[in-house]
């Protein structure tokens, strides 16, 4: 069989690709379309959220989606009041643009923009560093794109903390069932000593729900499957103009926000 | 042989009460840790590691730098480092004891640190790290240990002994080596992600390992008949102002990186450890004394005039041993959270429990240390040799 040089480069390659998959998947496992933004080679699913900041312009608006994700899952919120601030937990906060996107803030953007609150939560990172540096697996990425916690595995060593480019996760410095302010029953509250931080809703999808910060937002958080070109997230990333938490990092958030202009200035 | 570490003098019993005592102090303070959690640390959401994880890195270097006598000693057929490379070995296994107690007392949720081995999972560094380290521990008490029994009966080495030798040099390589990559392989923490962090570990433990055991085996010449000779010490010496150099080169390295290219992620740590960041300037004096203590000792090592006479070889090593505890046992961690991934400041500072339970871990150490010693001590003083070599 006679094998001409294009189809010889084309099969090298192929096999360089496939060897430092194999290699590297031993060493760095979770980055399975590393290099990529949006690879050929993306997971039949991949949940993602996009934000779409123009839909928040009320107090009311960021309230009402923090607290219903604080309240189903156990948040101990009561911590920063009654034990110390720096123990907070929280999965789903806001804070300012130029804190929310250090790397790409500048003077001159609009006041309004500056003057507003953006939404902060786990990214669900494609390609994790959490999961790459956690010593048990106690984090592990679902073929779905989650990134999930086991708060029964974690020994609370805290180097997914450290790994964590966008502060997404909280540590249990104290018992969190004394700072709760009404437990709910459907959900497991965590004990003290493990890492814990915003599962998407994981139970929830489950069920079939989506996740519940979504369904308060008034369409402002709109959740879907990144790999699916006719899904929503995707429709709204083809027509607007979005942006992830420090890019330049590799991780591959899988939250968007869209910023919009003078018209999100509320 | 351990049955020589139960009898002693008045001065030895002493010392063991007090690092008793003071373990006694870490455990209680302990419990009330493992009772209330670690927020009652100074740790936070932000600096989530503290003293515990920056003790642990500087120890691993001080345990890694027995390697610095036994390369001389086992590969170059130095003589002269005949009677120290065991207080080097047994240092060793006294620093990684300490190690493995400050991951522990880091920890949540200790109950469940098995985890670690019933979930090997080999894409984690810290899994890495775990396995060095007791494979270190265990090597440098099986070759203190056989090694001196054999000098006890007058007999040369067990046979398998040497290849245990060998293994360990490239060993205790890897230790340092591998607590460098928990920190240098991750995104976002500008101040660890450096190239240069693991060969900075190395030469900064060969000169903070090796500073100590000078001190050490001064103290124990006085207190005991045990003399390493003087010719080693001064050796040591060298050793020490070589790696300082080295360690001292490699931070300016870091500093032209990070000023000259102007990045400002890679100069804020930096600015937030030496003249403090947006107004928040807690570690500055301590990072300046690291600094003016490396200069001091460099001026007092470098020059063999100086270095050559004892007393001021002490007051170098002295200065190397705290400045580089400051910088590594202190600053390197925290100033790798600052500033935090939203571009602000969280400053940290150890509480009164954190600090008790550093000195309890630290005294475990050193009676860990002190009992080999005292073994190591008493073996050669019955055999007559512990004597300087004329």
């Amino acid at each position: 069989m006679s094998i001409d040089r294009r189809k010889f480069l084309k099969l090298a390659g192929l096999a360089g690709v496939g060897l430092g998959l194999s290699t590297s998947d031993l060493l760095f496992k979770g980055d399975a379309v590393a290099s990529s933004s949006h690879s050929k080679a993306m997971a039949k699913e991949r949940l993602a959220m996009v934000i779409d900041m123009r839909k928040f312009r009320t107090e009311e608006d960021y309230k009402r989606v923090i607290d219903a994700c604080h309240s189903i899952h156990n948040v101990p919120t009561l911590i920063a009041e009654k034990n110390n601030p720096k123990n907070e937990v929280k999965w789903i906060w806001k804070d300012s643009y130029e804190h929310t996107f250090p790397d790409q803030s500048d003077d001159f953007h609009p006041e309004a923009l500056k003057e507003k609150s953006f939404l902060l939560l786990c990214n669900h990172c494609d390609n994790p560093p959490c999961v790459r540096v956690c010593p048990t697996k106690a984090t592990f990425k679902r073929e779905d794109g989650l990134v999930i916690q086991d708060p029964h595995r974690c020994i609370g060593c805290r180097f997914c903390m450290a790994g964590c480019p966008y502060g997404s996760r909280s540590f249990n410095w104290v018992d969190p069932r004394l700072y709760l302010e009404k437990t709910d029953p459907a959900y497991p509250t965590r004990t003290m000593g493990v890492v814990e931080k915003c599962t998407f809703c994981v139970e929830r999808l489950a069920k079939g729900l989506g996740p519940a910060c979504a369904e308060q937002s008034n369409g402002g958080m709109v959740f879907g499957n990144l790999s699916d070109p006719n899904s929503e997230v995707r429709k709204l990333l083809a027509s607007n103009y979005a942006i992830r938490r420090k890019p330049s990092l590799g991780t591959l958030p899988s939250v968007f926000y869209i910023i919009g202009g003078d018209e999100n200035a509320g | 042989m351990l049955d020589k570490a139960l009898t002693g003098s008045k001065r030895y019993w002493t010392l063991v009460f007090i690092l008793l005592s003071l373990i006694g102090a870490g455990t209680l303070a302990y419990l009330y840790q493992f009772k209330n959690g670690l927020g009652v640390t100074g740790m936070s959401r932000d600096v989530s590691w503290g003293f515990y994880i920056s003790q642990f890195t500087f120890l691993v270097g001080v345990a890694a730098s027995a390697v610095m006598l036994v390369i001389p000693y086992y590969l170059h057929n130095y003589k002269k480092f005949g009677k120290i490379v065991i207080l080097g070995e047994f240092l060793a296994v006294g620093a990684v004891t300490m190690c493995l107690l400050f991951i522990v007392v880091d920890m949540g949720q200790p109950m469940r640190m098995l985890n670690v081995i019933l979930h090997p999972t080999p894409n984690s560094i810290l899994f890495w790290d775990a396995t060095v380290l007791n494979g270190y521990l265990f090597l440098n008490i099986v070759i203190g240990w056989a090694t001196l029994h054999a000098e006890k009966k007058g007999l040369p080495p067990a046979g398998w002994v040497k290849p245990l030798i060998y293994l360990s040099i490239p060993w205790a390589v890897s230790i340092h080596t591998v607590t460098a990559f928990l920190y240098a392989g991750l995104p976002g923490r500008h101040f660890w992600l450096t190239a240069i962090m693991a060969a900075r570990f190395l030469a900064s433990a060969f000169a903070a390992g090796p500073a100590l055991l000078i001190i050490l085996a001064l103290i124990v010449r006085k207190y005991s008949k045990f003399d390493a000779g003087n010719e080693a010490i001064q050796s040591i010496g060298k050793i020490v102002a070589y790696a300082m150099t080295a360690n001292v080169f490699f931070i300016i390295l870091e500093l032209f990186t990070a000023f000259y290219s102007q990045i400002p992620g890679h100069m804020h740590a930096f600015q937030y450890l030496f003249v403090g960041l947006e107004g928040h300037s807690k570690l500055v004096p301590l990072m300046w004394t690291s600094a003016i203590l490396a200069v001091v000792a460099l001026v007092m090592l470098i020059p063999p005039s100086i270095r050559n006479k004892e007393s001021n070889l002490v007051v170098a090593c002295v200065a190397v041993f705290i400045s580089l505890w400051i910088d590594k046992g202190f600053g390197l961690v925290i100033g790798g959270f600052v500033p935090n991934p939203f571009d602000g400041v969280t400053e940290y500072w150890p509480t009164l429990p954190e600090t008790l339970i550093t000195l309890g871990v630290w005294a475990t150490g050193f009676l860990v240390l002190t009992i080999l010693y005292k073994v190591a001590i008493s073996v050669r003083e019955e055999l007559g040799t512990a004597g300087a070599e004329k």
